[in-house]
């Protein structure tokens, strides 16, 4: 992937984009194909999907077979370089030392950031999503509703790929006719849930995922995305062809050399680049946004992190795309004469209404699948079925105001790394009948997620830590978390439900329960969202509608900030979907001249 | 996440359940000092001098883990074997009664090689070597443990118990195999053995000798994902509900 040196950038630039992932590639995207010349500042280094992802790599050919370890959190074939819940150089801190009051921050310092290595699931936010508030009182609305959103979840599932059905259930909307990629066959697992989760009323239908069942149509889909526009047909028709589908073998998140899932280095950039209107530099650590007297973003100040030195990048507009957390930090640090509290921090939220997904997890053993002939069930590199939120209409009988989705893993996928005979029933097997007995029951173990909405809570926020700077001398950020009643409750729900679900199956379950513990502590499902939420005015949000600050006209936030609420819905295609939409707004604004 | 369902720490993948890395279940801390502790009182009552087998520190011949790990940018796509990337501190005896218990553990039959053939002593040194909190936790119990094997098969069998009979080793092996139903003066050895059988067959069902002997089928390029056959839809009693 081409890109320039630090000291290079120093064209004529329309916009500087910081961050090169779900949102920032896309604005990049966005952008660059309306003419507009960007440059993209990227924290962590370059890095090419096409020759580093392990590709078909074993486990027996990965230090402590792949498992995971402090350097490489999600196991050693993790797409994931140079990032991780812990950063020795990028520490941050904690309010609270309870651990149930602690928020964990991930970060990925390279080039396409976690699109690299993220879950590809690709949940469109349903109406009701949009405007919680009016529902049930709680929580906050978005300044959008779902009818706004609807023609930008079309364009990126058309450009990216998604595969799915059409399955018509409330707040789960469909996609156009002909959006969406055929859903790949249900494995043994997940088809026997179906069957039984229909017993009990859950339902169990086909996920949507960002992996190409077959290739894109280059030969329709640039027309429909940019009509009329030969020359961006061109390049986008050109980034699809050079997409294959899916081979049914390695997990996504390993990445993919193919491009048959959506990640920004595979999907975004390259025909952003092929443009001709942007710049990338690598290794450009942001420190502040740069304000001019007259209140406007000027640029943007970065460590280049190969030399040490600070460098200096003017554009007309500043995009920040660096996640929820990273892009609350700059704000912060972005303090001025004009802003003494933060860049566009008139409200004093910049840092607010942090959120995360309410994670909760249960395993069972099904006897039905032990002894199976063995087949093949790679399969798309991730689930293929889910259960969407199917109870909207009893919350008030449930005791808590909002819903989740359950992900499910059963799968007879690659074994090696761990024990697969645990000691209770392998009843202290050795020889011969340990490999009988691990024979039996691989592939008969299940696991059922809640990915649940948490509603944004005064005591969940981020704030600048002066006492504790980076490895460049940068503040860092002090975390400070409590989940509500209502997330606890959604996972007592839970629990009881996937237990009902392994039990229906005539499976046991098989991990332990405990209790108010069960909750996932907040950030570990790398959900984060809000920071610096939209709203119908600058005293109680910190942008509009298009992502676009109150305070400062020309600053757009195209990560997760704005998320005034965090539905049950995977984030990322809600962040691409927003920042084409603010792309959109922003070409338009400035071929007003009102940047 | 198929194969981490004891582990109640692992870490989970967020977005995609399905695609969970696998964790090998991690043993609850034991201190060293425990183990010791133990070990040090079977030595007793068998009447041997402990602190011979068992110091309370690393012995004079125990290397002690000053290697660094991997870091945060490792070449993720091409092979990295055992000794790598840092050393490996097996002594000759310890790796000669792993070889040994390995392949009691997983022998050769219908099913596939032993486990001798497949390396995994390999990989359980370099397990035990390794510069990371849980490789260094298993190493506390891992390493006495191989030597106590060696002073259990002395005292019955007057012999290291690599040169045992497989009877002989299978004599002892029951007598750890399973913790609920081992001796007072078994147990710290039952955990030993339980963690050590986890291991050796993590590192067993890794290799494609192994694939085959547990069923996996797959890590290879298709035209078309079928889903399963005909014949599993049957035994489950379901249908194929996508096109």
């Amino acid at each position: 992937m081409p890109m320039i040196r630090a000291e290079d950038a120093t064209k004529d630039y329309d916009v500087i984009i910081v961050g090169s992932g779900a949102g920032g590639g896309q604005m990049a995207f966005t952008l660059t194909l309306a003419g507009i010349k960007c440059l993209m500042l990227e924290a962590g280094r370059g890095y090419d999907p096409v020759t580093e992802t392990p590709m078909f790599q074993r486990r027996d050919q990965a230090p402590l077979l792949g498992n995971s370890t402090p350097d490489k959190e999600f196991g050693f074939h993790d797409a994931t370089v140079d990032g991780g819940w812990q950063m020795p150089a990028e520490p941050y801190t904690q309010a609270s030392d309870k651990p149930e009051e602690q928020f964990w921050w991930w970060r990925a310092r390279m080039m396409g950031g976690r699109t690299n290595h993220w879950g590809r699931i690709s949940l469109r936010n349903g109406p009701y999503d949009f405007k919680p508030r009016t529902r049930d009182g709680l929580g906050l609305d978005w300044p959008v509703d779902y009818d706004d959103i609807e023609p930008y979840y079309t364009k990126v599932e058309q450009l990216i790929g998604v595969y799915g059905s059409n399955e018509g259930l409330e707040n789960t909307p469909n996609s156009p006719e002909g959006v969406l990629q055929p859903p790949p066959k249900g494995r043994a697992g997940e088809l026997l849930a179906q069957k039984h989760g229909k017993t009990l009323g859950i339902p169990i239908i086909p996920i949507h995922r960002a992996v190409l069942t077959q290739k894109l149509d280059a030969d329709r889909l640039p027309a429909v995305l940019f009509p009329g526009n030969t020359w961006a047909q061109k390049i986008v028709g050109d980034a699809m062809r050079a997409r294959a589908a899916c081979f049914w073998a390695t997990p996504c998140g390993r990445g993919c050399s193919t491009g048959a899932n959506y990640q920004s280095t595979t999907v975004h950039l390259p025909p952003a680049l092929a443009t001709g209107n942007l710049d990338i530099v690598a290794n450009a650590h942001v420190r502040e946004v740069v304000v001019g007297a007259d209140g406007k973003a000027r640029g943007v100040m970065f460590i280049d992190k190969t030399t040490g030195q600070d460098v200096r990048v003017n554009a007309k507009a500043v995009v920040l795309a660096a996640s929820s957390g990273e892009t609350v930090r700059i704000m912060l640090n972005s303090k001025s004469t004009l802003f003494p509290d933060g860049l566009a921090n008139g409200s004093g939220l910049v840092g607010k209404y942090i959120m995360d997904t309410v994670g909760t997890s249960l395993q069972g053993q099904i006897p039905a699948l032990e002894n199976l002939p063995p087949y093949n069930e790679d399969g798309a590199g991730g689930s293929h079925f889910y259960a969407p939120w199917w109870l909207y209409q009893q919350a008030e009988a449930l005791g808590f105001p909002r819903g989740y989705h359950i992900e499910m893993g059963a799968t007879r996928g690659m074994p090696g790394g761990g024990n697969p005979l645990p000691d209770d029933l392998g009843d202290g097997a050795y020889g011969s009948r340990y490999k009988q007995e691990a024979r039996r029951y691989y592939g008969s173990f299940m696991g059922f997620a809640c990915r649940g909405e948490m509603i944004p809570n005064d005591n969940c926020f981020a704030e600048l830590d002066n006492s504790t700077t980076d490895a460049w001398g940068i503040p860092v950020l002090k975390w400070h978390w409590l989940w509500a009643e209502h997330e606890q409750r959604m996972c007592d729900h839970a629990e009881r439900t996937f237990k009902d679900l392994i039990e229906t199956m005539g499976g046991t379950v098989r991990s332990v329960t405990n209790g108010r513990n069960r909750i996932e502590p907040g950030g570990k499902i790398i959900h984060e969202v809000g920071g610096a939420i939209m709203g119908t005015d600058a005293a109680t949000s910190v942008c509009n509608g298009f992502s676009q600050t109150w305070e400062v006209p020309n600053l757009f936030l195209v990560d997760g900030t704005p998320f005034p609420s965090n539905a049950d819905k995977n984030p990322t295609l809600t962040i691409m979907a927003l920042a084409w939409r603010a792309g959109d707004y922003l070409v338009d604004q400035s071929r007003r001249g009102l940047l | 996440m198929s194969h981490n369902y004891q582990d109640q720490n692992q870490n989970q993948e967020p977005d995609a359940f399905g695609a969970v890395p696998i964790v090998v279940n991690q043993t609850p801390r034991l201190p060293r000092r425990t183990v010791i502790k133990w070990f040090v009182a079977v030595a007793a009552s068998l009447q041997l001098g402990d602190a011979q087998v068992f110091g309370a520190e690393p012995g004079p011949g125990e290397p002690v883990i000053t290697a660094n790990g991997y870091g945060k940018d490792p070449l993720l796509n091409q092979t990295h074997n055992p000794g790598d990337l840092w050393p490996l501190t097996l002594s000759p005896a310890q790796r000669a009664a792993a070889i040994a218990l390995a392949d009691v553990i997983l022998p050769a039959d219908n099913l596939g090689p032993a486990a001798s053939q497949l390396r995994c002593v390999d990989f359980l040194d370099e397990w035990v070597s390794a510069p990371y909190p849980a490789q260094l936790r298993d190493r506390e119990l891992v390493l006495p443990g191989l030597d106590w094997l060696d002073v259990e098969a002395g005292r019955r069998f007057g012999d290291v118990f690599a040169s045992l009979t497989l009877a002989q080793q299978q004599a002892i092996c029951d007598d750890i195999c399973f913790e609920p139903r081992a001796g007072e003066n078994f147990k710290t050895a039952a955990r030993f053995f339980s963690r050590f059988r986890s291991l050796a067959a993590a590192a067993y069902y890794a290799t494609t000798a192994g694939w085959e002997a547990i069923g996996y089928v797959g890590n290879q390029p298709s035209l078309t994902y079928d889903g399963p056959p005909d014949e599993v839809l049957a035994r489950l009693g379901v249908e194929q509900t996508v096109a």
